[in-house]
């Protein structure tokens, strides 16, 4: 053995000792303060280990990744949509398309079991899970010439997997546009600061848009920093307009109106052209996440905060102010994201492997742009932890759970053991320019007075106004960029299921269609939407639980083809891989759905709450507000039951159909055969460019 | 020293250049020169607009 050998041995020996130590510690843990670092420490030396180890061995010992294999990139090279691609270009567009606002607003609900299950479950989930799923299913598709997911289901296992993909991707974007749209409906709801930031954010896209496609075509560095440049503007312009008695009152307003300029707003973000808001929007928003993740990096590794959420809470037993349901399965569906999320393997199915360069680069930007991924929820998790439990819960607990008057929630929230004033909370919404941060459910407020005290003693707390509504800003910036191009993807999977039966409506570019499907898809989140605004116990109660098993059972989808191609392929001995997180995803999807269609709780059973509902609005118990919407909730209730339903059985569908494929290529007998494209050697080997 | 770090700051403006994208139009041109030198190439602004266009026709962003 070689002094370099024994060296490496040492090092990796001492990162999995201080994993073990940080992970131990975080864990074991009880009433003690825990320094944020130890999370950090923790998270790092996980994905060190998981990514050198454990994604090392797929890859060479399982999916057999061949560096001498020309990849489609090279082969179908177009230098349009195939383009083989330098490897951190791809990994930076890769992380830049599966990043979104999931993996801050699920850690951060989470915490409301403390911080253990969330820290956990976002570690082993990510390394053990979503990891290997964005790994696999970029490989496969790789190997088969970038097709999609729903592609791949088709050939792989049948018609039956390919339809079930393609509604699941259809319905989970759907449930995601409405919830999302409600956490900034949330943030916005009597916030002139807020509301005239965001609003301030769509005129300044669309200059941009003009910008990079008649003044200075295609400069996109140019125009992307004078964008955020505006962006950082808009911030400190919200500032003014919320002095300003008149403009205050202009941009003062309940959450159903602004729920209804969201809408509005999806529609006409949806039919506009893409380069006047959607594209500038998204260079903007990916510049503002790098940015401020990477500062928030920095500050806590810098200020070393203090986690004060306790390891974990009574809430664990299903009575959580911000969601209903125990521990399992619950913490695992509403993280979301950051431990695995389906929606990943439609870009790992999709842009990514069209750029690729070699077939070596598919660990590191499938393995480790997830395992990044997963590093901004643990990010979320501190910032939501750093605060005190009181005020986490007073932030995110919803008007119909602790009660609308300031005094009602901190009595009720202090008697669950959080001490918590009225005068804290008044002189903390002060600090951030806030009338008030009560009932500000969803993840994003919490999030934000997180940061900004993190930020604000970091870089000068004497701005902690403008760093709450900077990360404001900076979530709905990219929350409305997936809310416009989930409904333009929408449409045009609507179009191309429509143009099946009507080829016209196919046809993209036709604008009744447009008008049409883009109505369809908007009505159908803007309804969810809808409901979630005039919910009182939230919405997000319903819908985020409701996101997190669709998004899992997408994964869950993802995972049964790459299952299914690794047993046709001769290699069942490695299926398990892909089959364990299966299993699990399986499990904790179909107990959520179990427990959602028959719990007895109000606040978890979709038909327990329609009936405690409707036997109510008989005996006429219902104050007059709450009766007016109580028909509407009732038929909302039982049209989340049915969906619950349609998710799971989706689920179920496919997951037999892959062990139905299985099991008869394990007896011999005839299944679809698989559709790797040709081996071809490389010749980009000695064009070295193309990858450093 | 210094030319190091000179080399270390201009591979450093390349990759940022690369990775937002502002010099893909120099790279399609370097592209179509070395295999399509027979058509004459899109200008910035058409190679922009197809660029864009083509982006945003699949999905693009997740949660």
């Amino acid at each position: 053995m070689t002094n370099n050998k024994i060296f490496q041995y040492i090092v990796w020996a001492a990162i999995a000792l201080l994993g073990a130590a940080a992970v131990g510690g975080i864990a074991l843990n009880r009433g003690e303060p825990v320094n944020a670092l130890w999370f950090v420490t923790a998270a790092l030396c996980v994905y060190a280990i998981a990514y050198r180890f454990y994604a090392a061995w797929i890859a060479s010992k399982v999916l057999l990744v061949d560096p001498t294999r020309a990849t489609p990139a090279e082969r179908l090279n177009n230098d349009h949509d195939f383009v083989p691609t330098n490897r951190w270009v791809v990994f930076g567009h890769h992380f830049a398309a599966i990043a979104g606002p999931g993996p801050l607003v699920g850690p951060t609900l989470a915490a409301q079991f403390g911080y253990l299950p969330g820290t956990l479950w976002i570690l082993v989930g990510a390394v053990l899970g979503g990891c290997v799923q964005d790994m696999v299913t970029l490989f496969f598709s790789t190997r088969r010439n970038g097709r999609s997911l729903g592609q791949m289901a088709r050939d792989e296992l049948g018609a039956v997997g390919g339809i079930a993909a393609l509604i699941a991707t259809m319905l989970i974007m759907i449930i995601l546009i409405a919830v999302l749209g409600l956490v900034v409906v949330n943030a916005m709801k009597h916030s002139p600061w807020a509301t005239s930031t965001i609003a301030a954010t769509i005129p300044v896209a669309m200059f941009i848009g003009l910008y990079m496609r008649n003044i200075r075509p295609g400069r996109v560095l140019e125009g992307s920093l004078l964008g955020v440049t505006l962006l950082l503007m808009s911030v400190a312009f919200g500032g003014w307009v919320d002095h300003q008695p008149m403009l205050h009152a202009w941009f003062d307003h309940p959450a159903l109106p602004l729920a209804w300029a969201i809408i509005v707003y999806g529609f006409a973000a949806a039919i506009l052209p893409v380069w006047l808001l959607l594209a500038p929007r998204d260079y903007l928003s990916t510049y503002m996440k790098l940015g401020t993740v990477i500062l928030l990096a920095i500050a806590i590794i810098w200020l070393q905060p203090t986690v004060k959420m306790p390891a974990l809470t009574q809430f664990t037993d299903g009575s959580g102010p911000i969601f209903g349901g125990k521990l399992f399965p619950f913490a695992f569906i509403v993280i979301a994201c950051g431990a695995i999320s389906g929606f990943h393997s439609l870009i790992s199915s999709g842009t990514t492997p069209k750029l690729l360069s070699n077939e070596r680069d598919i660990r590191m930007i499938g393995y480790g742009g997830m395992a990044l991924e997963s590093f901004v929820a643990i990010m979320a998790v501190i910032a939501a932890t750093v605060l005190d439990p009181g005020v986490f819960f007073a932030i995110n607990s919803p008007a119909g759970v602790v009660g609308t008057a300031a005094a009602d929630a901190v009595a009720k929230i202090s008697s669950w053991g959080f001490p918590v004033t009225v005068e804290q909370m008044h002189g903390l919404a002060q600090q951030m320019g806030e009338a008030t941060l009560f009932a500000r459910t969803g993840g994003a407020p919490s999030l934000a007075v997180g940061m900004a005290s993190i930020f604000g003693s970091a870089f000068g707390s004497g701005m902690l106004a403008l760093w709450y509504h900077f990360v404001i800003m900076f979530e709905a910036v990219f929350i409305l960029t997936t809310l416009d191009a989930g409904t333009r993807v929408g449409r045009f999977m609507l179009q191309d299921i429509l143009g099946n039966v009507w080829p016209k409506l196919g046809e993209t570019s036709w604008l009744p269609s447009v008008l049409l499907t883009s109505g369809i898809i908007v009505a159908a989140w803007g309804y969810f939407l809808y409901i979630g605004v005039i919910d009182p116990t939230g919405g997000i109660n319903i819908l985020w639980p409701l996101f997190g098993i669709s998004n899992q059972i997408l994964a869950a989808i993802a995972l049964c083809v790459a299952t299914g191609i690794l047993v046709k392929s001769g290699n069942l001995r490695h299926a398990w891989i892909t089959g364990l997180p299966l299993t699990w995803l399986v499990i904790i999807t179909s107990s959520a759905v179990w427990e959602k269609l028959t719990s007895d709780d109000v606040r978890i059973g979709f038909f327990a709450a329609a009936h405690s509902l409707s036997d109510k609005l008989a005996a006429g118990t219902l104050p007059s507000t709450k009766a007016s919407v109580a028909p509407a909730l009732i038929f909302n209730l039982q049209l989340d039951a049915a969906l619950a339903l349609f998710f799971a059985a989706l689920l179920w569908i496919i997951v037999l159909d892959m062990l139905r494929v299985s099991m008869r290529h394990l007896r011999g007998k005839p299944v679809p055969p698989l559709s790797e494209a040709p081996h071809q050697v490389t010749q980009l080997e000695e064009a070295a460019w193309a990858r450093d | 020293m210094g030319a190091r770090l000179n080399k270390l700051l201009r591979q450093s403006w390349r990759m940022i250049r690369q990775l937002s994208g502002d010099d893909a139009y120099e790279r399609y041109l370097e592209h179509h020169a070395a295999c399509h030198a027979e058509t004459p190439p899109l200008s910035r602004k058409e190679y922009f607009q197809r660029q864009q266009q083509q982006k945003w026709s699949g999905i693009k962003r997740c949660c």
